[in-house]
């Protein structure tokens, strides 16, 4: 049995210790341990994003990462983006645009949206559809999710 | 997951006292996007995953104008992109980082974790090998250097000792008049690995024209990437213009000696070794003109 590894991270601006087998991946103890079940696993091998969390401030697919590298890290996950005055605008433009049917890729695009206009605030459509092209929806043919995206720019925008 | 141990040492020797411990039940990770699914996936059996990615060494980008670009093994893509006397000075470097999978992959891949996975059809070597790039390795007796053309020698297999780390790329700085690109063939837009991928590099003379030195690498089309050294003497010391980069397109296009699998024929991957080898050419003549 290989000893457990201690981390210190700062999930969603709360410090947080945990334990973890090397061999758990950062979804895994989100998911698992610290019970924040909002990313999802869907491939498991870095290919469809539904596990995308912010890591000190870069877009990442937690299932690639080990928990044991986030040891004084930032982490951001979806259960991080609604604020003190309710749903992110990213989130309230999604269920307006009906931009979602099953939900288990919504976390991971909103994260990788947010993320992307965090970092440029007047993303084009163009930048928004290859910024997400690692975010994999098999329901609603990407659409709406892009029309949310823009939707929410532009919220964030009058918000400033 | 198979359990394995997990060290992130905070220098270079650290390292390669763990590297010689448990020699290959030991392997480098940078952004592990390779290595934890392949660990995952039982495709590798490993007892140690050393982290690089806290070792100075392997985390350096800088660029000096007489001995070039130090690229540490372990820096991610989308650290080249963002940094603008890269994306000024080594184009064909650019043109890799930023197709190689997607922003989750870019902010995590390296080029060091991509060419130590030594895949036939990884996207950054080419470009590597047109910008003339030197792999700098560390082992527990000392250092050495190899060209990157020379790393790799099989599948997944490269000239790294169980007791050796790559360190960086030693990527000289680029003359007057250079110019360099690297494209893959995928039959989607983005994310898919290179059916044939080409980088290429052209340095001018003074009169924009004639040829001085050329590169031109082939990937995806044998066992390990190939550097053409045939097309370049096609092209050294003549005037370019469409005809002389459809001769050196010709010549490469012989060189290339690719497998059927999923992905393409032997007899497309051919074909496509000439066109690439066409269109990077002419981008990289392009570039080096400064158009």
């Amino acid at each position: 049995m290989v000893a457990k590894i201690q981390v210190t991270a700062n999930i969603n601006g709360e410090e947080v210790e945990f334990l973890c087998e090397p061999r758990q991946s950062l979804l895994e103890i989100l998911r698992d341990e610290l019970k924040l079940t909002g990313s999802k696993e869907g491939c498991n091998n870095g290919n469809c994003g539904a596990c995308s969390v912010i890591l000190d401030g870069v877009l990442v697919n937690s299932c690639v990462v080990l928990g044991g590298e986030v040891d004084g890290c930032k982490v951001e996950t979806i259960e991080g983006v609604m604020g003190p005055e309710g749903l992110h605008p990213l989130q309230q433009a999604f269920l307006k645009n009906a931009a979602l049917q099953c939900g288990i890729c919504t976390p991971g695009f909103i994260m990788a949206s947010k993320a992307l206009l965090d970092k440029k605030p007047k993303a084009t459509e163009a930048d928004i559809r290859l910024w997400c092209a690692g975010n994999l929806c098999r329901c609603t043919g990407y659409d709406k999710i892009v029309r949310a995206i823009i939707d929410a720019e532009a919220q964030l925008e009058v918000n400033k | 997951m198979q359990a394995f141990e997990y060290a992130a040492p905070k220098n270079l020797a650290e390292a390669l006292v763990l590297l010689e411990q448990k020699g290959t039940n030991a392997r480098i990770m940078s952004g592990g996007t390779d290595l934890i699914v392949q660990v995952r996936e039982n495709r590798r059996d490993l007892e140690l995953i050393v982290d690089g990615k806290k070792i100075p060494e392997l985390m350096e980008l800088s660029y000096d104008s007489s001995d070039g670009l130090t690229l540490g093994a372990s820096v991610p893509c989308y650290r080249f992109y963002e940094n603008e006397q890269i994306e000024k000075l080594y184009p064909g470097l650019v043109d890799a980082a930023s197709l190689i999978g997607g922003t989750a992959i870019q902010n995590r891949a390296s080029f060091g974790g991509n060419l130590c996975n030594s895949s036939p059809a990884a996207d950054s070597i080419p470009a590597l090998v047109a910008h003339s790039a030197v792999c700098l390795i560390a082992g527990s007796n000392g250092t050495r250097k190899v060209p990157v053309e020379d790393f790799c020698t099989g599948p997944g297999k490269n000239v790294l000792e169980p007791n050796e780390l790559l360190v960086s790329f030693l990527i000289p700085p680029p003359a007057k008049n250079f110019g360099a690109h690297y494209l893959r063939f995928i039959p989607r837009n983005e994310m898919d690995i290179a059916v044939v991928g080409c980088g290429a590099s052209l340095k001018l003379d003074d009169d924009k024209k004639t040829v001085k030195h050329a590169r031109i690498s082939l990937g995806a089309v044998a066992p390990t990437t190939l550097l053409v050294g045939e097309a370049a003497v096609e092209l050294e010391g003549k005037q370019i213009d469409n005809g002389l980069i459809e001769k050196a397109a010709a010549v490469a296009k012989a060189a290339a000696r690719p497998i059927s699998d999923m992905r393409g024929t032997k007899e497309y991957r051919v074909h496509l070794a000439g066109v690439l080898t066409r269109r990077a050419l002419q981008k990289s003549l392009e570039r080096a003109k400064g158009v």
